[in-house]
This record gives C-alpha cells, structure tokens and sequence, in this order.
C-alpha cells in the first residue's frame, strides 16, 4: 500500500544569527544552510498494517508524512502511495487518504461539526446512502451524538479531536496518515482514541501510519514500529524486539511483607527504586532466572513480577545511542 | 471540474452559514465600508456652490451611493485568510481535499455577499431611489450591469487570490495587499470619479484594470457611457479578467511548487 524508496528530503534553510546588524547583513547577502529533514530512507507497508513512526522532534516524522499525503515533492527517491505519486494530488488519491494532525484542524471554528461534515461530503462527493451509514458508524463508535450540534469553538479539545477523526474519515480512506492525534489529550481520551483507530483498521482494513510523543499510543497500537531519527530509519521491526534489542535487561518488581535493607537487595541486580517493602531491580536477560529464584528464597516476599523497561526509557536510550554513534 | 461543481452548492451554503456567523464581524465591516459616504460629504459641499466637472450635488450622491454598491456587492478579502491559512499551516489542510482551494475560497467569499448587503443594500437602494433622475435609463446599460458586476468581483478575487498567493514567498503579503488597497482606491475611482482627474491621468487610469474593478459598473448604474462603449468596456473587463484567471493560476502553481520544496 505505500512504497518508499531512498527517499530524501532536503531543505534550504536561511539561517542568520540575532541581532540589527545580522538582520540589515542579511538583507544583502543570505546565508543558506541545507537541513536534510529526510536522508535515504526505504520502506514498504502493507495494507491494514498499523505502524508507528517513533522519533524525537525533529526527526523527520511529519517531514515523511508531509511527502507521503503529497504536501511535500520529495528532493530524491520514488514514492508510491495507494498506487499513486502522491505529489500529483490526484484526485482519486485524495480520496483514498487522510492526514491527521494533533495540531491543525479543518473542522469550522464557529459552525456546529455537522456542517463541516456536510461540506465534506460534497467535496469528497459521498454518495448520500453511504455517507449516512459511515456517519451513524462513526457517531457510534466516537459516542458523537451530543457534540454534532454544538459549535465547534465551544467543544472541549477532546471531543474536537473526536470529531477531527470522525470528520477525517468520513470518505472512508484506505490510508490513514496520524500525527500526533492524541496530543494533548487525557489519559480516557487517548485509550478512546487508539481503541477508534484500532476498530476502523481492522472494520475497514486500512492501513494506519502513526506518530506520537505517547509511547502509550504507540505501544497498544503498533504491531510494527519504525524509528528515525536525524532523518535516517535506525530501526524498522516489531515493538518488542526493539524493546529487547535496545535494553536487554528486565526488571524485577519485588513487593515485600516487612522492609529490608538495600543491600540484600543489591544481590540480586542493579537497584532502581527502593522504597520500604517495594523495590524495582534491573537484572540482565541471563541474570534473570537465578535473580528470581535468589529472591524466592531469600526475601520475605509479597508478590513479585518481571516487566520489559518503560518504553519512555528504552526510546531515550536508544536515541542518546543514535547519538553517541 | 465536474466534482467542483457539484460541491459547489453546498460550499456556498456552508460559507452563507458562517457568515451568519460571523455576524459581529461583518457588521464592523458594513461600517468601515464607508468611505465612500466621507467622500460624498466633502464633494457634496464642495458642489453647493455649483457642479464641480460634470457633477452636481446629487450627481455625487448618486456617484457615491453606487460605488457603495457595487464595493459591497463585489468587494474581496480572501488575501487575509490566504496569509492566515498559509502561516498556520493550515493551507495543508486545504490541500488535502479534493477541490481547488481558490475555488473552495471563492466559494465562501461570495456566499458572504448576502450577509454583507442585508442591511446596506435595502438602504443604498431606498436611497438612489431618491437621485433617480440621476442614473442612467437604458435598459441595455442595466443588461450589461450584471455580466459586469460579476466581471468586478471576478478580477478582485483573483488580484486578492494573487496577493494571497504571494505569502507563500514572503512571510506575509499583507504590505502588498495595502499598497495595493492604496492605488486602486485611487485608480478604480473609489474616491474619485475618474472624469474628475486631469486629462493625463484620467486617460491612463480609463484604460488601467483598476477601473474595471468599481468606475465600469457605477458609470453604467449613472448612465454615463452610450450603448457601444459600454460593450466594448464589458469585453475589456473580461480580457483583464481572462489575463489575471491566467496570472492566478501561474502564481498558485509555482506558489505550491515552493511550497511542496519548503514546507509550510
């Protein structure tokens, strides 16, 4: 469903530093810089996957969305999206694609949402039967009934983005592109939103591209996870071998019936959090089974379990080493 | 084409509903919308003493008062919302749907025009009711007022589209767009009827696009060209209007060849 190969995406940039003097300098003469927003990067997606596109600001996530929805011509490299050139903006691309930000809108700011809804049916030329079973099914699904009839402007920011998707898929497009959609939003609200993208994927088996700060987001969501970082793809595969790749380790949460010093628990890994009875424990993949059969025997334990790092960390640590290479 | 077309109804629907509203707004726009009225103030106390070229008094009133008109009914500010869309970003937005975003624009600026008139135009009539005796009688003349005044929004819109287009090069497009406020309100004879200027200027500015915007319609509400002139007029106007559909759509596509190598 979307083919990308060696793209490439380079900016000129005019970069001048502060200051009056800089500012009348630059009048005349202009330094440019070239910010390579997207360096070479290959992948291929098939229909109904659910990928993640993971990077810190600036990687280059939007600048790939911008190129597959046809916002943005690609400096170099081949790109197939749906069986079309997006950059052609063809009509029978457009309407077999949305795009979401978390941060634009194209619902109107002082009509009631209904009435974007109508004029995105004209636009996208819905035929009457078929747009009103969508919109019963997105009503249902997004719980829309109450909001269809109130302005815009007066909808909290989760019920807008509620509406943005609904709004945004009302032509039933095979590719969704989502950035960011759950920014912003509470914790009730994200799930609301993953469990909508998960169901319209798997009603409609389309294919769903996704970038979030949320590890959370991505994590209930993705199968496959991409990462890039400074415009490059450092990683392309599943959510856990990432997770396995990058930090090995387990940790080991250990409840216990009565406190106990640090040090009985520095015997079984590195401590992480000690707190009273509760502690956290990092041990390393082999260390495992001995650690856990060490703390059975030796500590008054309550309850114990085994977890993968938080995702937050495996991502930190996975960009400083991106970094430091 | 044939898909715009077809949205096309609903696009004007939905513009007339947010122009209702965005009542508040459009009625501080009514009210700014009156330079001409100054300018009949001044010229009608400049003309007590006697007619100042070919116009009396009331020849002003009625000038005026057709300018108002024609300004509410063809005027055009879509350079504001281009240069707000394109530094928000949410021109993207726009370019992901399947329909022209002039078009779509286009649709929403003239989908506002009955909300704009709805107080002033029932009382600009009542009023140039009152001057009749001052504006033109023939039939043909108000014929070719309609084709006409389609002509003058058409040519604002697409100077406006233009300029709006523009803030994809420079970070706002909005000092071009009062530069070009300032001459054509010069030029178009908002302020001044063009038979008033000197004989050199006034024949450039007849044959200026400017005119083509407000002087042509409001010389055929007054009357003030014969059958002939006024047809080849028309089809002046319609060569300027074909020229800038032409220009529009050279800026815009280059604009989002910028924009496509850019960002927005």
């Amino acid at each position: 469903m979307i083919e990308v190969e060696h793209l490439r995406k380079w900016y000129r940039v005019h970069r001048r530093p502060p200051g009056l003097a800089a500012a009348l300098r630059s009048l005349f003469h202009r330094p440019y810089e070239t910010v390579k927003a997207v360096d070479d990067i290959s992948f291929s997606i098939a229909a109904g996957e659910r990928v993640g596109f993971l990077g810190p600001n600036g990687a280059g996530k939007t600048t790939t969305l911008k190129v597959l929805s046809g916002l943005l011509h690609p400096t170099e490299g081949r790109v197939l999206v749906a069986g079309s050139t997006p950059q052609d903006r063809a009509r029978s691309f457009l309407q077999q694609i949305t795009l979401v930000m978390g941060q634009k809108q194209q619902l109107l700011w002082d009509l009631p949402p209904s009435e974007t809804f109508l004029l995105n049916r004209a636009i996208y030329d819905i035929p009457k039967k078929e747009y009103e079973a969508t919109l019963a099914e997105l009503t249902a699904l997004l719980e829309l009934a109450p909001l269809l009839g109130k302005p815009t402007r007066q909808l909290s920011l989760g019920e807008r983005m509620k509406c943005e998707l609904a709004v945004a898929l009302l032509h039933r497009p095979k590719v969704l592109f989502l950035d960011e959609p759950t920014i912003g939003l509470d914790v009730s609200m994200q799930a609301t939103v993953r469990g909508f993208v998960r169901e319209y994927n798997q009603r409609f088996g389309a294919t769903v591209l996704l970038t979030s700060h949320y590890m959370e987001d991505v994590a209930a969501l993705c199968p496959r996870v991409m990462v890039i970082d400074k415009g490059k793809l450092i990683y392309d595969g599943s959510l856990h071998e990432l997770v396995r790749r990058v930090r090995p380790d387990k940790r080991m949460i250990v409840r216990l019936t009565r406190p106990v010093e640090r040090r009985d628990l520095e015997s079984l890994g590195a401590v992480v959090e000690h707190r009273d009875a509760e502690a956290v424990v990092q041990v390393t993949q082999d260390a495992l089974q001995g650690a856990v059969a060490r703390a059975l025997s030796t500590l008054p334990l309550h309850d114990l379990t085994v977890e993968d790092p938080p995702l937050e960390e495996v991502m930190r640590d996975l960009f400083a080493q991106g970094r430091a290479a | 084409m044939r898909h715009a077309l077809k949205a096309f109804p609903q696009l004007l629907r939905t513009g007339f509903a947010e122009a209702v509203a965005y009542r508040a707004e459009f009625l501080i726009w009514m009210f700014s919308t009156n330079m001409p009225l100054v300018m009949l103030a001044l010229w009608a106390a400049v003309a007590r003493s006697g007619p100042v070229g070919s116009y009396t008094q009331k020849g002003f009133a009625a000038y005026y008062l057709a300018a108002l008109l024609v300004r509410l009914l063809t005027g055009s500010w879509v350079v504001w919302e281009m240069t707000m869309e394109i530094r928000q970003g949410t021109l993207a937005l726009r370019l992901l749907r399947p329909i022209h975003p002039l078009l779509a624009y286009s649709a929403e600026n003239l989908a506002a025009v009955p909300m704009r008139g709805i107080v002033a135009i029932p009382l600009i009539v009542i009023f140039l009711w009152n001057v009749r005796d001052q504006l033109g009688g023939d039939p043909i003349l108000w014929t070719i007022l309609a084709p006409a005044l389609l002509g003058s929004w058409l040519l604002t819109f697409l100077v406006m589209s233009i300029i709006g287009t523009l803030g994809l090069w420079f970070e706002s497009a909005s000092s071009l767009f009062e530069a070009w406020l300032g001459i054509s309100a010069i030029l178009s004879g908002y302020l001044i009827p063009l038979d008033l200027f000197p004989a050199a200027v006034r024949e450039v500015a007849l044959v200026l696009p400017f005119r083509f915007l407000l002087s042509f319609p409001v010389e055929l509400v007054l009357g003030r060209v014969d059958r002939w002139h006024a047809l080849a007029l028309l089809v002046a106007q319609w060569g300027y209007v074909a020229a800038a559909l032409l220009a529009t759509r050279l800026v815009w596509r280059s604009g989002l060849r910028r924009y496509a190598a850019y960002g927005g």
